[in-house]
């Protein structure tokens, strides 16, 4: 069974239809990316599934369990940690605080130095500014920031919401280089972006969403020559 | 700023300075404190708050003018301070032609006699002029005098004139605890006598040069001493600490321990609402109603009259109940809230807090709670059978309730639950996204408030002996919340330091009780734009409002 499996959800908002069906599978270990326009429903995707959103229909489960209308909160338990959109550091607490926050569901210190060991070595820029305040870093430096934190709390499933939003082409290369070093290091990897050719050139598969439902699945690299995603997403005439 | 000083940016400030104070004239403000005299026929209070503008601000224009020479400064605080003096010279031409107290109630012949120092309008007018420009102008020499002078001169004068202010209840104590004689001597009637504030501005004049001089070396022996005589300074320090606070009654004298023990409840509630607004960040504007709830708990438990349940219940066994109703008055207000964040939060609790004392002065309740005639013949609390009647016993009682408030605050503050509060604060969604369940966070962050101010409310019924629903009015949340704001949001210290200015200040100063909501607006105004972290700032907040500091690098 895959790790996650997402079942034919919908997700409303108030009376706003958002997600019309949207079925997604992730196997361990890989990295899937969901790509669409603004409004297509990528990022309620992320957020139902995280449990900050319930589903009215369909059911999602992790680790061969149902999760579907489980809090947040305790998915995180369940080691799944999401890097929300925009995202959302502690602005007034350092870097090294915001990485300890990060590991505010476990209790095991020594694992918990190790870990933060190993943000640190994927992320040496967070090293050098750990004693600086988290509000004060530049917007890619925030978003390493909000990625290693997710990461203190040793979560299986890492899900990212437009990690390369509003950052310089030079820190979106940095930012992704370390969601592939994540997943190498055994992370399976959800990832929601609107700049469809980076995130197919890392990840395996892909799905493309518009208006709430899903109308392509593939294999990165089948999607990337896909005459539609070319045209729509990659700019390509 | 100072090269660009164009004779229409004086006028401008001379006029800023002299439009306030004629707005502190027309609302009566100097005419009441000038009935308050300081130095013994010298001046009065009203005297150093009609000055207190035009002194500042040509002494922040003239600041940094070194440069300059010495004539031309002067000659700027002269002007600024000349200037701002004509409003007030035309307020007393207006005043002894036409009647305006008709329209401006203020505008009195008392206040013209202020104005004029008794001495006819025209020589009044132009000894008004004289007077505030050469203060300016006197303002405007400190400000360019080497700080070696400048220093001891300002900080004498802030000590006379402090100490003056005051001299009503120093006059006091000393008689009490010095005798008449000693009291006789330095003081004339409710005022300071002028050889007594000579002496007084001299020697604090004396200290601070001597302290210049020497003070360094001090320090340098202070910070050199071994390990084990500074854990002994240290020890000795807070032992000194507890002694005073031990025995802080019989130092203050029974009026001041009243105040100090009004002060000790708007810390207990400022402790609580600090862990709302400050620790978990949920505006509450509602926050007297715990306050009154555990008020009433204690009134209808304990009193004596007719409206008490008369089951047995002593102070100290209504006391959890009242904070244990409290808290879950404060759960209760938790729940339908939860969902609301900021503007529209603070709405709702300011309406919570509406409907509590709305339900207290109803006819409704008017057989349990006593309507607007309230709860009378609420018993003092006893301690083994002595009945604490006095302030100075009361004051243990409210002590031992701050102090326990404090340490669960600070306690909270470290633990677990301190960080989770920290991270609703900051971010709501990351908070969940790191596995804070946010429905447990904001409800204990409730609970733990109300509990502290029900707290209060319960001692402040027992030490008052009788409640009413006016008691518990919007002001008092409002006043609890400037107090954080003032000592500074989330810090447990500026919680005392936000007492003592808001609650205690006032108290001691009763001149300025009408003025208390101007006051409290002119220091949140100035403290915004001087001091936003607040005077005693939480550390993380500090960092925020000054990230330029170090590049914003943090301390440890």
């Amino acid at each position: 069974m895959a790790m996650l499996e997402v079942n034919d959800i919908h997700t409303y908002y108030g009376n706003i239809h958002a997600l019309k069906g949207i079925s997604i599978t992730v196997e361990e270990g890989e990295i899937v990316t969901l790509i669409g326009a603004n409004g297509a429903g990528k990022t309620t995707t992320l957020r139902t599934i995280s449990g900050l959103l319930t589903p009215r229909e369909g059911s999602i489960s992790y680790l061969d369990k149902d999760i579907t209308g489980t809090p947040a909160h305790e998915l995180v338990y369940q080691r799944m940690a999401m890097v929300p959109e925009g995202r959302g550091v502690f602005a007034k607490l350092t870097v090294q605080e915001n990485f300890e926050m990060g590991s505010y569901s476990r209790t095991d210190k020594a694992g918990i130095a190790r870990d933060l060991e190993r943000v640190y070595t994927l992320f040496p820029r967070m090293k050098e500014r750990r004693k600086q305040v988290a509000g004060t870093l530049s917007g890619g430096e925030q978003q390493m920031l909000a990625t290693g934190r997710a990461m203190m709390s040793a979560p299986r499933l890492l899900m990212l919401d437009e990690p390369s939003m509003g950052l310089a082409p030079v820190l979106v290369d940095a930012v992704f280089d370390a969601i592939v070093d994540i997943n190498k290091e055994g992370t399976t990897i959800l990832l929601v972006e609107q700049n469809a050719l980076m995130a197919l050139s890392i990840a395996n598969r892909g799905y493309v969403l518009q208006t709430g439902q899903i109308v392509l699945h593939d294999d990165a690299e089948k999607l990337k020559s896909n005459e539609m995603v070319q045209k729509a997403y990659l700019g390509v005439d | 700023m100072n090269k660009s000083m164009t004779t229409k940016d004086i006028i401008k400030k001379g006029l800023l300075a002299g439009l306030t104070v004629l707005s502190l004239n027309l609302i009566g403000f100097i005419a009441l404190l000038g009935e308050r005299e300081l130095i013994k026929g010298w001046f009065t209070l009203g005297h150093v708050f009609l000055l207190a503008t035009p002194v500042a601000i040509a002494y922040l224009t003239t600041n940094k003018m070194e440069a300059e020479g010495k004539v031309k400064p002067l000659g700027i605080g002269f002007v600024i301070g000349a200037i701002a003096a004509l409003p007030s010279v035309l307020l007393v031409y207006i005043e002894t032609t036409t009647d305006l107290r008709q329209f401006l109630a203020n505008v009195s012949p008392a206040l013209t006699e202020l104005l004029t120092f008794g001495q006819g309008v025209t020589v009044g007018s132009v000894l008004l002029i004289l007077l505030f420009g050469l203060m300016s102008a006197f303002a405007a020499f400190i400000s360019i005098l080497d700080e070696k002078i400048s220093k001891p001169l300002v900080t004498a004068f802030a000590w006379t004139l402090g100490l003056a202010t005051f001299s009503e209840i120093l006059l006091i104590r000393v008689r009490d605890l010095f005798g008449r004689g000693v009291a006789k001597a330095i003081f004339s009637g409710k005022s300071l006598n002028p050889i007594s504030a000579i002496l007084l501005f001299a020697l604090v004049m004396g200290i601070t040069i001597w302290w210049s001089k020497n003070g360094a070396s001090y320090k340098e022996k202070i910070a050199n001493v071994t390990p084990a005589k500074k854990k002994q300074m240290t020890q000795g320090k807070s032992i000194l600490t507890m002694l005073v606070i031990l025995f802080l009654p019989l130092i203050l004298g029974s009026y001041l321990t009243e105040v100090t023990n009004n002060v000790g409840l708007y810390i207990l509630m400022g402790l609580g609402l600090n862990i709302v607004v400050g620790f978990a960040g949920l505006l509450d504007l509602g926050y007297v109603a715990f306050f009154a709830i555990g008020a009433y708990v204690m009134g209808v438990l304990t009193s004596q009259g007719a409206l008490g349940l008369d089951i047995g219940f002593t102070f100290w066994t209504a006391l959890p109940i009242a904070v244990i109703t409290s808290t879950l008055f404060g759960i209760m207000l938790g729940i339908p809230v939860l969902g609301m964040r900021g503007d529209y939060l603070a709405i709702v609790t300011l309406g919570f807090g509406e409907i509590i004392r709305v339900i207290a002065v109803s006819d409704v309740f008017k057989e349990t709670l006593g309507g607007a005639q309230g709860i009378l013949q609420i018993p003092k609390p006893d301690f083994f059978g002595i009945e604490l009647v006095q302030p100075g016993q009361l004051y243990y009682v409210v002590l031992g309730a701050v102090l326990l408030a404090v340490f669960i605050a600070t306690r909270l503050r470290d633990s677990r639950l301190g960080r989770q509060w920290m991270a609703l604060r900051e971010d709501e969604d990351v908070a969940e996204a790191m596995g804070m369940n946010l429905v447990s966070t904001k409800l204990m962050a409730f609970a733990t408030g109300a509990a502290f101010s029900g707290l209060a409310g319960a001692i402040f019924a027992s030490k008052l002996t009788s409640i009413f629903p006016h008691s518990f009015n919007l002001i008092i949340s409002i006043n609890v919340l400037s107090l954080i704001i003032v000592g500074g949001v989330g810090s447990i210290p500026g919680v005392f330091a936000g007492a003592l200015i808001l609650v205690g200040l006032p108290e001691l100063l009763r001149e300025f009780a009408e003025y208390r909501m101007l006051i409290y607006g002119v220091l949140l105004i100035v403290m915004m734009l001087f001091k936003p972290e607040g005077f005693l700032p939480d550390k993380s907040r500090k960092r925020e409002l000054n990230p330029d500091d170090d590049l914003g690098l943090a301390e440890n």
